[in-house]
């Protein structure tokens, strides 16, 4: 497609060493302003404390001895804060698809009274960024209203507040919008619930929305940094940012860096795998959230 | 069960397929059926909204107004929190933290993406690397980025002050000089949330048609006036609102102070957001905390409304 410039620009002699340049510019400005600073941590964390204050910098570490990070792995007790962040991440999952999915259904298809209202009402939360709410939330999970139950320090601190997300219902409720009627009347004649209508119509024929919620949702609880560091303070219960954060002025140098290597491991293997679906899920977060 | 059968149906669709006028008894027993089964689903989502997003609006603003020790019932002191909050000598500092923070990261961290975005576009070769590579930083946890970024402003084997000293350039104090502390809070910022702005206005590049470009190169219109006269217009309403969302985004800022500088030095970094925290988890007044959360909510909704009508302008096109 035309684009900016025109083809018949970049075919000229002139155009095509403009071009080359400006490729080549980009892909070396790029590969330093984003790939260097990892490839610095990395072999960061290999360096000895010696060689990390050592001017001018070596660009190579003199040994590759990966003990490091094994020691950053003990020290820090990088397994326990993964292993919660595990079942934080994919319990916010799982919990914020059951409860936004059904809610979305409601609201698209069974269209109840005051549908509109609530629906508004979960939309104009999208208005109110979650930190000047910290305070109250936070005193919400100390102290649940009606249950009286002490969320801190467990999983739930997490789970309920992540399903309340007004943008995950609007893009479900969109999706489910625009199923056409006729398919779920025919599974209506054969007298199907509305339950079984969601779980074996609806769903199966949503799963780019689906799939687009479900990296959102996990992406978003596993980067969370402020929340957790409020209602996990215990050690053993934090997740694996707020557990380097808060260990982090005691390790040497080079272990927290080992440390960081090891947190920033399973975000980038996600993104790997679902890149195509992250960043579909960005175009759709960014219009309308 | 017949009950369940209609439920999904529209009115009229009931209507028109039912041979005999529906008694009045049974369309109220189906409405009521039919509502049942619909808030049965919606209730897991309005319990999680009722405790975590409702209620808190209520109880921010009740708590601004309120002197509480969380073992009695809270007692209303009217404004003396706001009074006491703003009296605090580093209330000032924080909001101009605040908005010189957003208006430093919005003069490179704007500006910058879209520039990248139009180069990006042009580009026929190693696209789906540079992609790759520009929203890698968003990908990591934020706390790592800041960690990493906290090592690399280290005055003594940080990265920048070795990358000074290869060309003879004095070190900096970074993180420890007033005069550079809030700028590298922008540094780190920027670079973690470049790659989100630039695969946004890629995406709206993509959807400009090409022949406006062809029409507008047959006038004359060389390169920069054709960015000028057709690409920002195309894309204005994006522009507009990805300001907004920056503008919003920025102003609450608190993970890059909180583990960067903790506020100094002499409040140098301190926040709005991060003043809120201390408030309440420092000093336990979570009174002066709440009303600085208020203060900022006001401030944010503003933005959020103009956020709001511009992109139901947008959805109208």
């Amino acid at each position: 497609m035309r684009t900016l410039v025109s083809p018949l620009a970049l075919r000229s002699p002139r155009g095509r060493v403009i071009y080359w340049t400006i490729l080549i510019v980009t892909v070396v400005g790029f590969t330093g302003a984003f790939v260097f600073p990892l490839y610095w941590m990395v072999t960061g964390a290999l360096k000895s404390p010696d060689e990390l204050a050592q001017i001018p910098p070596s660009f190579f570490p003199k040994h590759f001895d990966f003990k490091v990070y094994a020691e950053a792995w003990d020290q820090l007790q990088l397994g326990v804060f993964l292993k919660n962040t595990v079942l934080y991440a994919g319990g916010a999952w799982l919990f914020t698809l059951a409860v936004d999915v059904s809610a979305a259904y409601a609201l698209s298809k069974l269209r109840p009274m005051f549908g509109k209202l609530v629906l508004g009402a979960m939309l104009a939360t999208l208005m109110i960024p979650p930190m000047v709410l910290l305070l109250p939330t936070y005193l919400v999970a100390k102290d649940l209203p009606i249950f009286h139950a002490d969320l801190l320090n467990t999983p739930w601190a997490i789970w309920l507040p992540a399903a309340a997300n007004g943008f995950f219902v609007f893009l479900l409720k969109r999706f489910f919008d625009s199923i056409p009627r006729e398919l779920l009347e025919a599974a209506e004649i054969d007298g199907a619930s509305p339950a079984r209508i969601l779980w074996s119509i609806v769903l199966p024929v949503s799963r780019p929305i689906i799939g687009v919620v479900s990296i959102l949702s996990v992406v978003t609880v596993w980067k969370d940094f402020v929340w957790p560091l409020l209602v996990l303070p215990e050690t053993d219960k934090m997740s694996i940012s707020v557990g380097i954060a808060s260990l982090s002025a005691q390790m040497p140098q080079n272990v927290l860096i080992a440390s960081l290597v090891i947190a920033s491991l399973p975000t980038i293997l996600v993104f790997f795998i679902f890149q195509r679906s992250i960043m579909a899920g960005l175009t759709a977060g960014s219009l309308k959230g | 069960m017949s009950v369940t059968e209609e439920r999904i149906r529209r009115p009229h669709v009931v209507g028109a397929t039912e041979s005999q006028p529906p008694d009045d008894h049974g369309a109220l027993r189906r409405a009521v059926g039919r509502n049942l089964t619909a808030y049965g689903f919606l209730c897991g989502a309005l319990i999680c909204f009722a405790l975590f997003s409702w209620y808190p609006m209520i109880r921010e603003v009740v708590l601004s107004f309120q002197q509480n020790n969380f073992v009695d019932p809270g007692v209303w002191v009217g404004f003396d929190n706001f009074k006491s909050v703003i009296a605090d000598p580093a209330f000032r500092s924080a909001w101009l933290n605040t908005a010189v923070f957003s208006g430093m990261a919005l003069v490179i961290g704007y500006a910058v993406p879209f520039v990248l975005a139009v180069v990006l576009n042009e580009l026929k070769h190693a696209k789906a690397y540079l992609r790759f590579v520009v929203y890698l930083p968003v990908m990591l946890p934020p706390a790592v980025a800041v960690l990493l970024f906290k090592w690399f402003y280290d005055p003594g084997n940080g990265l920048f002050n070795q990358a000074l000293g290869v060309v003879n350039i004095p070190p900096l104090g970074w993180l420890d000089s007033t005069n550079t502390a809030l700028i590298s809070l922008v540094i780190v910022s920027t670079w973690m949330n470049l790659g989100t702005g630039t695969l946004i206005y890629l995406a709206a590049l993509q959807s400009i048609p090409g022949d406006l470009y062809e029409s507008a190169e047959l006038d004359g219109a060389g390169l920069f006036k054709r960015v000028r006269h057709v690409t920002i217009p195309q894309t204005r309403l994006i522009l507009l609102v990805m300001l907004l969302l920056q503008i919003v985004a920025t102003m609450q800022v608190f993970i890059e102070p909180y583990l960067l500088t903790g506020g100094g030095p002499e409040n140098a970094t301190v926040t709005v957001a991060y003043l809120m925290y201390q408030y309440a988890f420092n000093f336990g007044d979570f009174g002066g905390g709440s009303a600085l959360g208020l203060m900022l909510m006001v401030v944010l909704l503003v933005f959020s409304t103009i956020y709001l009508r511009v992109s139901r302008e947008e959805d109208a096109r």
